[in-house]
Formats: structure tokens, sequence, C-alpha cells
């Protein structure tokens, strides 16, 4: 909300300057953006800035305010006219161009001279010429042959408004010679409301706060013009249908009026605030919004008449039923559900509630009496009907937060005096006012020791009580406890616990934060636990990366064609089982994903063109809609995607070739050791995205834990790689996770010499190798230390279908010395074990 | 007495050459043909040796001893001449062997780990220190736990702030922020003392901008206990964040709004970028937003299990996104799910 500061001071005295004011303002919750001075200066800069400042200081020797006395035609344009104008040390003639001062021409010396806003020579200010706002210093120049150096200035070249049609006329007690900025500089501070604080969305609210933090008296304006005109109980009546919706309406009446320009100082704050005068019936009620935070409703109280068949309209109040549209008075049909409220009439629908008025019953320049709404509303409804019409209006902004009812009377008052003021008329003496329903207004009891428990610091009753009073809370001291009337202003504070809370932010806020000291937790710590599951997570992370694998964090939002990308046709994940998002923002994002394969694969795809070796893991949560009706299970998957060069080849290191089925089986095998996970076994298996003969299957014990294998040629084709062959694994973290222990075992090292001897046996290709190794290692047991396959042979020289496979073998003893007979012994053992068991022949060549 | 055998005479010779020539020598190479020559099979000295039996024999056992003179002599100057030698040698390669220190080294094969993952840790090891530990919970949450419970029922105004991605089930959402997790780890705790860190991905219906993301990390700070203030939370956090950015980085909190906590508040730091100046990063403010906070709103506890008059504590929520934005400079938020393997190699 944009806050003049000139208005502001008219209900409070304020003695800060604009940084002391927006931080006092920050610091009671109305956190201020920026401050748009508007004349007044800027402040110095001490290398320490905390608040946004922009706009335009007032030079107060170049701006000035001076008063034309007489308006003469240009001798040779038309659209142009010569200014005698008097800036309280001379005369001056001053050229312009503004169609406004037209009305005067050639009229002589004025009556009554016109007070405008001055800029002498070298004046800094904003050309009105140009779009946005650009500075420019005002130049000596010959503009059709007369001498220009000075200027009449628009609102625009002053920093005001866009206003650039005409030059600012200043009201007539405007006194000439006075520097602009000290009759009319200003300052505009546009803060945030948070939405518990929409009481604060007027000026009379945000001085409230002030008058609290600094203890100035708050001035709550109140009417002060008569009312003259004939009692109103006789011309409106009003029924409210249901008090739920409507706890309260108030009808003024302003009759014989008409609508002109408001005078200049209402248009000027109307616009500092970001609101755009319309005429002294509208701007009345708009100012009184702003003024007080109870937005208005004029109804053009003749066509109500009208619509009544003569006679003194009855205002209703009540929920749309079926059916039911209305125009609004921007032109536009809106057609409206039972959760709308409605201001009737007899004859029908007159305006949405709380929102935006009707087209048929708008104020007019052809209005001369003024029926004035002042109500309170649900504010769900409001919100509710605002939200679905997208309609944003200002009312709508402020009832669809709450507004208590007890400011519509005192709202309608003010409304009516401004009216009358702006715009003529007499005022019809009383109000129509319906109250079924005042709020309930809590009565709050709170403590020294609960501010103390709550706050950590201790508060005196009698400095609570004082903050509190300043909020127009009604105080009653007795010892260390207060109780609070909440004031008829807000609905925000609640009963009992609820509503101490809500008084403890109140004491807080005005107390300071900046002053409650800062202690350490002093409380009983809770039992201490690991939480495993992401601590082993987390050293999964570490080992892949060690590994060589980049770590990737993907979107969990996708769509079903993305994710059918990753499988081979047909074999894609149920669509039923997606969790889908009923409003997307766009349709790639429309479901959360059930493969992390998917994800990994688009993050290969997309750097393929950036790196020759692709080595990416990722571990994140998949959705999967078991149930109808149920939160969907969220299981944890580990992916790794490799592709691409073993290693970059460079000028010191060659090419080493493509990844392969190894190198990633390689980093599983490391990932699951370094886990300490025992009884690792590989199986072929098949997977919907990967090729039948190059996938395994991970078993820890009998736990299949996940598979790994060559992505499927086909389900590669459906990417954009450049790669010969991409490799994935695919990692269930629900099965893994528990199986990792807790703790494990190292071994001793042995300080005898060990033997070390080579043997190569030759299989039928079926065999699998692990089975060879496992057959080696259970027969040598304790003494066989290590055994390492470095050799796969296939070929001429040991015939088709056999492959040979040779072993380095080390054997070492814990207490003795090998000797040769005892090597030869075991390798003997082993050698007729293979034989035996798996048809192998001893390879001598 | 016969005449001295001609071989002492030769020896002396043979010394004295050999001596010579040995102290001539710079290189292996002649080292070694020095020593053929005088200790080797055919030298002088060995046909000392291997004449001694053709001496007349009262001279045998002076030529072997005098043999034994030349040949220990001649052995403990080629030890010398050797060390000699190979000291030169070493001085010499070291002198000559130069690499190109500008060239490239070669590349070891490295993996890492994503900013995020980074990010996280550390906020998780400087509250795990203050006795804080993390609880994870679901991203598919119900509209209960992400807004009734926490004190936001339908329609009410404080929905504003959230927008928010719903399911085809009904009551189901992604959740817009960590905060349900405050209910759920209540209901597991109560009534037992809460530290819990809650991170997790969270989602928010918004155009994705260099400034804003629908999916995005949010860590969630909970305590709940019975003597727990507000000047507790403002130590605790303000000790979170001069350990995460520095030990003497100044702090403000001012008044904010959230449903579930009462008073709140929102934590900024003073901008790092400009030391308070203002700058494009804290836009010219000199602070930057850095956690929302307050003391957990009544409600909130009931629900949770907890006796509002009894129990008392603290919130806070953090996004580790703008954390590492503001800690590494970097300008658009994209880069994080992006996955470019240039961005993330960086960290
Ligand atoms: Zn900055």
């Amino acid at each position: 909300m944009k806050i003049p500061l000139s208005w502001l001071k008219d209900y409070i005295d304020l003695d800060l300057s604009l940084e002391e004011l927006a931080r006092t303002l920050t610091m009671v919750g109305l956190e201020v953006e920026v401050i748009n001075v508007i004349g007044l200066p800027l402040p110095e800069n001490t290398g320490r800035q905390e608040f946004k400042f922009t706009g335009l200081a007032w030079n107060p020797e170049k701006f000035i305010v001076a008063q034309i006395d007489e308006v003469m035609p240009h001798p040779d344009a038309d659209r142009l006219t010569l200014c005698r104008l008097h800036d309280g040390i001379q005369e001056w003639v001053v050229l312009t161009g503004a169609p406004n001062l037209f009305p005067y021409k050639g009229m002589g010396t004025l009556e009554q001279p016109l007070k405008v806003a001055y800029a002498r020579e070298d004046a800094i200010l904003y050309d009105g010429h140009k779009p946005g706002y650009e500075l420019t210093k005002l130049k000596r120049t010959k503009i059709r042959g007369v001498e220009s150096f000075s200027m009449v200035c628009s609102e625009k070249e002053l920093g005001i408004s866009d206003e650039h049609e005409g030059v600012i006329i200043l009201d007539s007690d405007a006194p000439t010679g006075t520097p602009l900025v000290d009759y009319m500089g200003d300052a505009v501070i546009e803060v945030a409301i948070l939405p518990n604080m929409i009481r604060d969305a007027s000026m009379v609210g945000v001085a409230r706060e002030l008058s609290a933090v600094t203890g100035k008296p708050l001035k709550v304006p109140s009417r002060k013009v008569t009312s003259t005109g004939p009692k109103i109980d006789d011309l409106a009546a009003i029924e409210i249908n249901d008090p739920n919706l409507n706890p309260r309406f108030v009808l003024g009446l302003v009759q014989g009026l008409s609508p002109k320009p408001s005078p200049y100082w209402v248009q000027r704050r109307l616009r500092l605030a970001g609101m755009r005068p319309i005429n002294s019936i509208v701007d009345a009620t708009n100012y009184v919004m702003l003024e007080t935070g109870e937005p208005l409703h004029a109804f053009d109280y003749d066509v109500l008449i009208q619509r009544a068949g003569g006679k003194a309209p009855t205002i209703i109040t009540r929920a749309v039923t079926k059916g039911e549209n209305l125009t609004t008075l921007d032109d536009v049909e809106r057609p409206l559900d039972q959760h709308t409220i409605l201001v009737c009439d007899t004859a029908g629908p007159l305006s949405l509630a709380g929102i935006m008025g009707g087209l048929e019953s708008e104020v007019t320049e052809t209005t001369r009496n003024v029926l004035l709404e002042g109500a309170s509303w649900n504010f769900i409804n409001v919100r509710r009907t605002s939200s679905r019409l997208h309609l944003n209006s200002e009312a709508g902004y402020r009832f669809g937060r709450g507004v208590h009812p007890a400011l519509a009377s005192w709202a309608v008052d003010l409304g009516l005096e401004r009216m009358a003021a702006w715009s003529g008329g007499t005022i019809a003496q009383g109000l129509v006012d319906n109250y079924p329903q005042p709020p309930l207004d809590p009565l709050v009891s709170i403590s020294v020791q609960d501010v103390e428990r709550k706050l950590g610091v201790t508060i005196p009753a009698k400095q609570i009580a004082v903050i509190l009073t300043r909020l127009e809370f009604v105080c009653k001291v007795s010892g260390d406890v207060i109780e609070a009337q909440t004031p008829p202003h807000r609905l925000d504070i609640g009963e009992g616990v609820i509503g101490k809370a809500d008084l403890m932010e109140e004491i807080a806020r005005i107390y300071s934060y900046n002053n409650i000291p800062e202690t350490n937790l002093a409380d009983e710590l809770p039992p201490q636990r690991n939480n495993l599951e992401l601590a082993n997570e987390e050293k999964i992370k570490d080992i892949l990366a060690g590994l060589g694998l980049q770590e990737v964090i993907t979107y969990r939002l996708t769509s079903i064609e993305r994710e059918t990308r990753a499988y081979l046709l047909g074999q894609t994940p149920d669509p039923e089982n997606y969790v889908r998002l009923l409003n997307p923002i766009a349709p790639e994002r429309s479901v959360m994903r059930q493969s992390l394969l998917a994800s990994v694969l688009e993050v290969l795809e997309k750097n393929a063109r950036i790196r020759e070796r692709l080595a990416f893991f990722e571990i994140g949560s998949l959705f999967i809609q078991e149930e109808e009706n149920n939160l969907p299970v969220e299981p944890r998957k580990l992916v790794i995607g490799m592709s691409g060069k073993r290693n970059i080849p460079i000028w010191n290191q060659k090419d080493t070739g493509n990844l392969d089925f190894y190198d990633l089986k390689g980093v599983l095998e490391e990932l699951l050791e370094k886990l300490h996970l025992e009884a690792v076994a590989y199986q072929p298996t098949e997977h919907p995205s990967m090729h039948p003969g190059k996938t395994a299957q991970i078993l820890v014990g009998q736990t299949p834990i996940g598979v790994l294998g060559e992505l499927h040629p086909r389900v590669k084709q459906n990417y954009d790689f450049l790669t010969p062959a991409v490799y994935v694994a695919e990692i269930d973290l629900e099965a893994l996770l528990p199986l990792i222990p807790l703790r494990f075992e190292s071994q001793p090292v042995s300080v005898f010499p060990p033997v070390l001897e080579d043997i190569a046996i030759i299989v039928e290709e079926a065999v699998p190798a692990d089975r060879v190794e496992a057959l080696i290692r259970q027969t040598g047991g304790k003494l066989l230390a290590d055994v390492r396959l470095f050799d796969v042979y296939r070929g001429d020289r040991i015939g088709a279908g056999k492959k040979s496979l040779a072993y380095s073998m080390t054997y070492q003893a814990l207490d003795h010395t090998i000797e040769s007979g005892e090597s030869t012994a075991l390798r003997n053992k082993i050698v007729r074990r293979l034989e035996r068991e798996l048809g192998a022949v001893l390879r001598d060549n | 007495m016969s005449e001295k055998p001609i071989i002492l005479a030769e020896l002396e010779i043979a010394q004295q050459k050999a001596l010579a020539l040995l102290a001539e020598i710079q290189d292996e190479e002649p080292l070694q043909a020095w020593k053929r020559e005088y200790l080797g099979k055919s030298s002088t000295v060995m046909s000392a040796f291997s004449s001694i039996g053709q001496q007349s024999k009262e001279f045998r056992p002076l030529v072997g001893q005098v043999a034994n003179q030349v040949k220990q002599a001649l052995e403990a100057a080629l030890e010398e001449r050797a060390r000699i030698v190979t000291e030169a040698a070493l001085t010499r390669k070291i002198t000559d062997e130069r690499v190109d220190v500008t060239l490239p080294g070669r590349q070891p094969i490295t993996g890492g780990l994503h900013p995020q993952t980074l990010v996280l840790r550390r906020i998780f090891s400087i509250f795990a220190e203050m006795g804080f530990q993390v609880y994870r919970s679901r991203d598919v949450e119900s509209d209960e736990h992400n807004f009734e419970l926490l004190n936001i029922p339908a329609h009410h105004p404080a929905r504003d702030m959230w927008d928010t991605f719903h399911i085809d089930q009904p009551g189901v959402v992604l959740r817009t922020h960590t905060s349900p997790g405050q209910i759920r780890v209540m209901r597991e705790q109560a009534p037992n003392p809460i530290r819990a860190i809650l991170p997790g991905m969270c989602y928010r219906y918004e155009q994705i901008s260099s400034r804003s993301e629908i999916q995005f990390n949010q860590v969630e700070v909970l305590a709940v206990g019975k003597n727990i203030t507000f000047g507790d939370m403002k130590g605790t956090l303000n000790g979170f964040v001069r350990r995460l950015f520095n030990a003497d980085v100044r702090t403000r909190l001012r008044p904010s709004y959230f449903p579930f906590t009462e008073p709140s508040a929102e934590m900024d730091v003073e901008c790092f970028v400009c030391a308070g100046k203002g700058c494009s990063v804290c836009k010219g403010s000199g602070w930057l937003e850095i956690m929302g906070c307050g003391i957990v709103h009544p409600a909130v506890l009931k629900n949770g299990g907890y006796d509002p008059e009894v129990y008392s504590g603290f919130a806070a929520g953090m996004g580790p996104e703008r954390i590492s934005m503001l800690l590494h400079k970097i300008e658009d938020i994209r880069y994080f799910w992006g996955n470019d393997a240039r961005f993330l190699e960086q960290f």
C-alpha cells in the first residue's frame, strides 16, 4: 500500500526522518518496500542504506510557488501561450503550451492570479515529453523566436504522477515565493500489508501503529459537517437475509449534489496513493476507504427510486440464487454462484457485495442524489467470489481479509461529509443502520509470566498495558495479569490460548523484536537418535562421487510422454499409477515421476554434447499411486547412468576407449564392497529399458536390490545421444539400505610372505565366471588370500564354445610361511575340484 | 739374495699410472673400463697374485704383500672415485632434468556432489551440533497436513501465500512447504521435547524464471519443549547464520506473518555482497531475507499433541537454493535442476 507522508500526518504528528519512519514501520510489521520522494530531499549517502529510495528532490532554490498574473497569446503559435509570472522576487515572461491555461488567454491581468509550480533555469526535473521518468536540466533555448529558460510544471515533470496534459494549478492560498518543497514536498512510502494486518490498509491504521511505537497521540477523524437535510428513516430501508453473510449494513444520503473534479489536494493524494481520481463523489468514497480501511459504495439514489416504482428503495442483501447474473460497472456480465453475496433492491441485484458495484445504479455525471453504503461482509464469501471471477478490486481486497463492522457507520459519516464538501448538497439526518450481528471482540487475559514464558523477556504489567492501550485495547491490570478488551476495529484477535498468542505478537511487535535478548536453548534435549537412512544415502553419494560420478538432482514433476521414452514400447509404467496434477503449469510437468531412470537419461542426453565422458547418479523419490484415495507411496531409488569415453584423451594420456558394461559393474562392485555387503551376486535378467543380453540383477544374499546393464538400443533411439552405448543401473534403496550393516569387522594382515601363482583353465562358454571364482575361493579356503581374474581368452587354440580363464592366486597364511609343497597341494586340490565340478581343463602353454 | 722380482716394480708403476688415470675419470663408463684394466683378471695386480707361485720362495711373501697393498689402495681409490662420479652424475641429472610445468596434468577421473547436497549438509551439521536431528517426510501431502492442521483453513486469506499444485485425488496436494512435517514429527514425538530439522522438496505453482522455481528445497527447523522462548529462537537462528555466513554478520528480525507461528518474524542478514551499502543482490536495501520464523502457534501445538499452556516452541523455514545463490553468486535458480555438467562441476 502506498502511503503519502502528508496524508499520514493528518492523523499523527511525526518528527522522524524518512529513514527512521521507514525503519519504524518495518519493525512493526509494515515492511517498507520503497520510498518515493516527491520533492523532499533524498537521504544523504552514508554508505549504509537500509531502504530503497526513488523519486525527485526539488531544489528549494529552483522550484518555487509562483503566480501567473496574465496569460498572453504567443505572437506566432496558437498552441503556445506567454505567461506573465511573479516568483516572489521579480516578474518573468514564461512560455508554456499547457492547454489548461488557454481559457485564461487574452483575459488581461487576472483578478485571481493562478498559483503554479515554477521551475527556474538549471532546475533538474523529469522530461514531460519522454516516456517513463527521465531526468533533464532546464536549459536556456529559443522556441519560435521566444527565449525560454524556465517553466511552469506539470505533475509528471515534478514526479507526482504521469499527468502531463496541463500544468498544476495550485490552491489559491499557496504562498507566492515559497520554495515548492516547503509548500507541498512529500514522499510516498510503499509498505507490504501482511494478511493478518488488513486493518492497516488505511492511513489511520498505519498511524495507529506509529502511535503505539512512538507514544504520539492518534488523531482519529470524525465528521464535522452537520446534517441539514430531511430525516433518512423514511427515505431508505435495509433487509438483511443472512447476518452471517452480512453482519451490518449502513446507509447515508446526500441530496442535491453534482459531481465535479475534486479539489487539487484530494486528487493529488489519491494519485499518490495509487488511485485514479474520477469525480468528487467517487473520489470521496475512495478517499474514505484509504483513510479508514472501510470500502464505501455510492448508489445513484434516483435510479433506486425509479427501480422501486417511485417509492423509497429497500436494500436487500442475500446470497445468489441459482442462475443469477449481474453486469458490473466495468460493463461485464458475470455469472454468479451461491457463494456470492448480492446487494439488491426490490427490482433485483444491484452490486456484488464487497467487490464491485453494478452498472445500472452507478454514479454518473448526472447523479444529483447519492445513497452511500458502508457494510461488512463474510470474508470467505467475498474471497471465493473475487477469486472465482478473477475480480481484484480495492474493496474485495479489504473485505476478503475481514473488515470490522464497527467501521461502517464511522466511514459512512466521513464519506457523507466529504461528498457534501466536495460536491455540494445537503446530508440527510441520521443513518439507516442494520447491525444484526456485532462481532465478539474477545476479552483476553495475559500475564507477565505468559510473556516471559513465550518471549523470554520480563516486561512489567504496566508496560504491557501501555502497549496494548496504545493499540486501543481497553486494559485492566491486576497484579501481573492484564485483561485486554479487543478494540472494535480488528478481527484478528482470538479467544483463550489463541488470543493470548495474538496479544503476544502485539506486545512483541511494539516492544520491538530487537529488544528481546538473544539466548541459547536451555531446555531439555530430546532423546538423541540417528537418521540411518539419511546417513546411508549420504554415504552412498560420497562413495559414488569418489568413484568418479557426478550427482544430479532433477525435477520430480514430469510428463508421461517424457517417461515413456525410457522404456521399450508397451513396457511403460502403469498410467493409472501416476500422481497427476490437477493444475499443471505446463504439459511437460503434469505428473509426479515413476521413473528415476527417465530423469537421469534426460541428464545424460543434455550433457552428451557438453562432455565426452558421462557418469551421473541421482538419489530421489518416485511417486506411485497404488490405491485410489490414499496418499501415494514414495519409494527411494538410486540410478546411475554412464556413457561415452572411459577417460578424456589428452596429450599424455591415450584414449582408452568407451565405457562398457564392466565399467558400470566395477562401480557397483566397489559401492557394495564399501558398504560392506556380503554375498553379492549378479544374474542375467530382463528389464523393460535394457538390453536383454547385457543386463544383470544384483542380489545381496537372497534379496534383489536392483539391476544394471546396457540401455536397450531401441530405447536409446528415443534419445539424442552421440555416444555408442549407455549403461544404467537402477537400485532400490528400500531394499538396499536395510541390508547395510551397522558395523563390520576388519581382517588381520599377514606378516608371512605370500606365494604367487597363475593358473589358467578352459571351461565351456556357458559356465559363468563367478561360479569358477566362487569354487576357487571355496576350495582355497583361508590360505587363498586373493584371486584375480586377469585374462579371458576365446579362440582357435582352445576350440569353439570354450573360454580360457586365467587367475592370479595369492597363497598366504596368517600364522606361518607357506612352503612350496603346501601351495602345490592346494593348487592341485583347486584344479581337481574345477575339473570335477565344471569339467574344466587345466591349460598349459 | 736374488734380485727383487720385476713384478714389484711393475706393481708400483701400475699403481701410479692407475691412480693418475683414475683421478681424471668423470663418468661411470670409463670407471668400469678402468676397473677392468687395473683390477680385472688380466690386470697387473691380479697377474701379480697369480705369479706368486713362479717367484722365488724368498720373495713370495713380499710379492703377495705388495700386490695386496696395491689392490687395496686401488680398490679404495676406486670406491672414492665411484662415489664422486655418482654424486656428480646425480648433480648433472638434477641440473639437466626439466619438465614443462605449464603443460596440463593428467586428468584424474573425478566425480562430485550436487551443490544442494553440499549446502544441505552444511545446514544439517550446524544444527546437529545444537542437538537437532534430521526428519524427512513425504512430498505428496494431504491438504489436512499441508494446511488445515497448520492453522490454515480452506478459503483463509493466508492460503494466498501459497500457490498450490493440486492432485487429481481430492484433498491431496504437493506440499508447498516442509511444515506438514512439523505435525508428523510432533505426533510421533509427543510429549517428548523436539529438536528437528525437516528438509525436503516443495512445490509451488509459479512461472519458472531466473528467480522462481516450481520445485525447491526447504529446510524447516522445529524446537518444542517446556521452556522455549522467542529469545531462544533468536539465539539459535543467529548462531546458525553466523556459522553459515560469517562470525560477525549483522542480522535483524522483523515482524511477519505465518499462520502456524505467532509471533512470526522474517530474519534478514546484512548483505555480504555490498556490506549493507545497497546493491543489486539486496535490491538496494542492504539486507537479505534469509528465513521466516516464529513461535509455534498454539493451534498447531494442539494439533501436534502438545498442550499449548505447558509447551512452547519455535519454527523456522529457509530456502537452501537461495542460500546457495547468495553464497556462490548464482544468478539463475534454474541452474539447480538444469544439471549442466559445466555448472555442477564447479562445486
Ligand atoms: Zn547488497
